[in-house]
């Protein structure tokens, strides 16, 4: 009995060893030994490379260190975010305005940090927004969201923010072709191939401040735009676009933008655009569209609404841009580190088709036109074709390079990574990912000079990775030490939203780039800051009372205010005096309708709070700040409309009265 | 059998604690309120404190320089006297009333301007904190700034 027992687990162990071999997504075959200790950063210890990961569906974007995973901060961008005040204090709201007023929300899906000659310089983060179209720069000296521009002519901006080599531009393709701007857009949606266009931004960037602006924009047949890749060494002054949807179907486009063999990347040469707008061929065309600008002496944002932007219409000029077919929806369009070779993605084709710029440039000098797309010269695919890596897995959708010779391609369909020859465009070796894979991230793997050591996968679907919960479960990225011939992946670690593209630098470049631990509270501009307690005061102008206050370990002053009234709106201004690093104190009032306040050392920064009733409201510091945090509170009082409670304020045993308001 | 067990514990546990202290490094930005007792004193000089300042570089005079005073009452009304006040009342911190006739002029600069480190190891700033239950901040003062605080505190203390 026992024995027949004993055979019977034995069978069903064996039945499962069988099985789980069977399955290649298995973890415990594609995790050896060692893989622990060479993630493992110690307590105390730096990572050797920060990972700016785009935060998809939250809107934001999230830092990681590589190799620990560890989660350093998540930064707002395009989203409200409570935690830090985002888009909640008076400051911040103008930052997220544009030509449809305050949007909370979007959808950012790429990073692209900032460049000098190909290589990574560690000044500026860029992200773009793919919902309501907007391009974002993060300061890496403050990791502040420093400014943000909406594209007009857009819809869907997922072919950005890619960037050239010395980042002269950051580009914005629209995934959706629609009607201009200045086009009467109430047309019958299936008038698509009529009215419909695509729009391509180039923002030009200012080396020295980052201040960014439309330079121009390329008006393109009515395709989706899905990602770009500029070029770099010898193809700089060229950009490539990915497309899809090149049938130009409106509905249903699983299908009906699945019918043709072979889109296009477009190849743009982007110095001859530039040559046709300085001889003054752009044309003025008029849109809408906000310029959103941090001051970090104010510690304000400012929204502009801009009315003009500069477009070229790339069908009467013959030169600017050409096509190369590409089998089939392409997804990435990447070029190596010496610029020579696009490595094309399409999302349903079976082979990897490489092509190269030398190829290209002969192709046009020879006019190998293979006829014409909506006026664009189409090239002949065998005339620019380098080779094609022949069935290296299904569904392939980025690539990126370790500057060895390597390309390293996602696989979404068949849930793995292949590393391959770019020469002789022979696969050396592949590893299973958990699952649906989506881009790749080696450090500096977009430039002229990657850091190949390591390379990060970031999942789709996570199921059976993590502890369930719930019906949702959060992304996975997978980190592969690369440093060897084979990948070895060394950690799997969730990350926030939906993470698309993410790019890694070096941690001294980032840290050692002049980041700012204060604000210097004497270079505090802010218009209602209170420098120091002297300053502190409550004025009252009309029905807005505006509370100039000072937060210090453990105090606010004033921290008892009387003498409001219901029907008045009350704005407290609060000034963070601390000029300590990491001592940000928070502002939180019972029955705010927005948020809490997160003020960094030196700022000033503003939430407005209409009471509701008559009564006591506590407020208190929500960031635990000292020994005595939780005695960092205060009391305001507000009486009945037409109360004559007279306004006063105090802290200690100071009491002061309002100056009378002229 | 098992004493030897119980020794190899007991030297275990020691080497551990003993590393443990070893390893023990002064956090110069930590907002850590709680005392922390540092075994490393013997260098530290009580009557300097610790910091970039000496009987050598800074030098008073008899009588007050007002410019400096003036100065150091603008920064202070800045950065300071949110904790402290003129008189020897406590606020947060302890108040200034003839902290200059308790402290060496150069200890007072270092303080300020290095708190951190100090707190660590002078004795009395850790009983101060025992009283005060929160660490002085280091609040980002230029040298030029403490030695006009230093003289404002002088002027609090009856110096003409
Ligand atoms: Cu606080």
């Amino acid at each position: 009995m026992r024995t027949n027992l004993l055979n019977f687990l034995a069978g069903i162990l064996t039945v499962l060893v069988l099985l789980s071999s069977c399955r290649p997504k298995n973890a415990a075959t594609a995790i050896s030994g060692d893989a622990a200790v060479k993630s493992f950063v110690a307590p105390g210890q730096y990572d050797e490379y920060y990972n700016f990961v785009s935060g998809g569906f939250s809107g934001q974007m999230s830092v990681y260190g590589l190799p620990s995973g560890r989660l350093f901060r998540v930064i707002p961008v395009f989203s409200v975010d409570p935690e830090k005040g985002w888009g909640y204090s008076e400051e911040t709201k103008p930052m997220l305005n544009t030509s449809h007023g305050f949007v909370p929300w979007d959808d950012l899906h790429h990073v692209e940090l900032s460049q000098t000659n190909g290589e990574i310089n560690g000044k500026w983060v860029f992200g773009n927004a793919n919902n309501t179209p907007r391009i974002a720069r993060i300061d890496l000296k403050t990791f502040k969201t420093a400014e943000i521009i909406e594209i007009p002519n857009s819809a869907g901006n997922h072919s950005s923010p890619f960037g050239t080599e010395n980042s002269e531009y950051i580009v914005a393709g629209t995934r959706f072709s629609v009607p201009p701007d200045d086009a009467d857009g109430d047309v019958p949606i299936d008038s698509y191939k009529k009215n419909f266009k695509g729009h391509i931004s180039f923002i030009s960037v200012n080396q020295e401040t980052g201040k960014m602006d439309i330079a121009f924009q390329l008006k393109t047949p009515g395709v989706n735009f899905d990602l770009a890749r500029c070029g770099r060494a010898k193809s700089h002054g060229w950009f490539f676009f990915s497309t899809y949807n090149t049938e130009q179907a409106n509905t249903l486009l699983e299908v009906n933008a699945s019918q043709k063999d072979k889109d296009y990347i477009m190849a743009v040469n982007w110095k001859k655009a530039e040559e046709y707008l300085k001889a003054g061929k752009g044309k003025k065309q008029k849109v809408k569209y906000a310029h959103n600008v941090w001051d970090d002496h104010a510690h304000t944002g400012t929204s502009t609404i801009k009315t003009e932007v500069t477009v070229l219409d790339v069908s009467e000029f013959k030169d600017i841009c050409y096509m190369i077919p590409c089998p089939k929806s392409p997804h990435g369009c990447d070029v190596d580190p010496t610029g020579e070779y696009i490595v094309g993605s399409g999302k349903l084709a079976a082979l990897l088709p490489v092509f190269s710029f030398d190829k290209l440039q002969a192709a046009i000098a020879n006019k190998a036109y293979d006829g014409e797309y909506e006026g664009i010269p189409v090239l002949k695919y065998e005339e620019v074709l380098y080779g094609e890596v022949k069935k290296p897995g299904l569904g392939p959708l980025h690539t990126e390079f370790d500057g060895k010779g390597f390309a390293y391609t996602s696989f979404f369909v068949s849930s793995e990574i292949v590393k391959w020859n770019i020469k002789d465009l022979t696969v050396v070796d592949r590893v299973p990912t958990f699952y649906s894979v989506g881009h790749l991230c080696i450090p500096g793997g977009n430039t002229r000079k990657p850091s190949p050591k390591y390379l990060v996968a970031y999942n789709k679907i996570t199921k059976d990775r993590y502890l369930p919960t719930g019906p949702e479960l959060a992304h996975s990225a997978q980190l592969f030490d690369i440093s060897g011939d084979k990948m070895q992946m060394i950690l799997d670690f969730p990350t926030i939203g939906e993470p698309h593209y993410a790019q890694a630098a070096l941690a001294d470049l980032i840290k050692n780039n002049g980041q700012l631990k204060i604000y210097k509270i004497e270079d505090n501009k802010h218009p209602r800051v209170a420098k120091g307690e002297s300053e502190s005061k409550v004025v009252r102008e009309g029905n807005k009372v505006h509370v100039y206050m000072t937060a210090i370990r453990s105090h606010f002053a004033p921290d008892n205010i009387e003498g409001v009234r219901m029907g008045d709106e009350v704005y407290f201004h609060v000034t963070n005096l601390e000029q300590d690093w990491d001592v940000p104190h928070g502002f939180a009032i019972k029955g705010a309708n927005n948020a809490e306040l997160l003020i960094m050392p030196g700022e000033t920064t503003t939430l407005k709070w209409v009471p509701d009733r008559v009564g006591i409201f506590p407020f208190y510091c929500t960031d635990f700040c000292s020994a005595l945090h939780q005695e960092m509170q205060g009391y305001i009082r507000v009486s009945p409309a037409g109360s004559k409670t007279p306004l006063t304020f105090h802290v200690g045993k100071l009491p002061s009265v309002e100056k009378p308001v002229q | 059998m098992r004493n030897i067990k119980i020794i190899l514990v007991f030297a275990t546990l020691a080497f551990v604690i003993a590393c443990g202290g070893n390893n023990q490094k002064p956090t110069p930005d930590s907002n850590a309120s709680s005392v922390q007792k540092k075994s490393e004193v013997s260098d530290y000089d009580p009557n300097r404190g610790e910091g970039k300042f000496n009987e050598q570089n800074v030098i008073l005079d008899a009588s007050l320089n007002k410019a400096f005073a003036d100065a150091g009452e603008i920064a202070s009304g800045v950065k300071c006297t949110s904790c402290h006040k003129m008189s020897s009342e406590r606020l947060v911190g302890p108040g200034w009333k003839g902290v200059t006739e308790r402290r060496t002029p150069y200890w007072l600069m270092n303080f300020i301007t290095n708190p951190d480190p100090m707190i660590d190891k002078d004795p009395e700033l850790q009983a101060q904190l025992e009283l005060c239950l929160v660490r002085m901040p280091n609040q980002s003062l230029a040298d030029e700034e403490a030695r006009n605080i230093l003289e404002f505190m002088r002027k609090n203390d009856g110096v003409k």
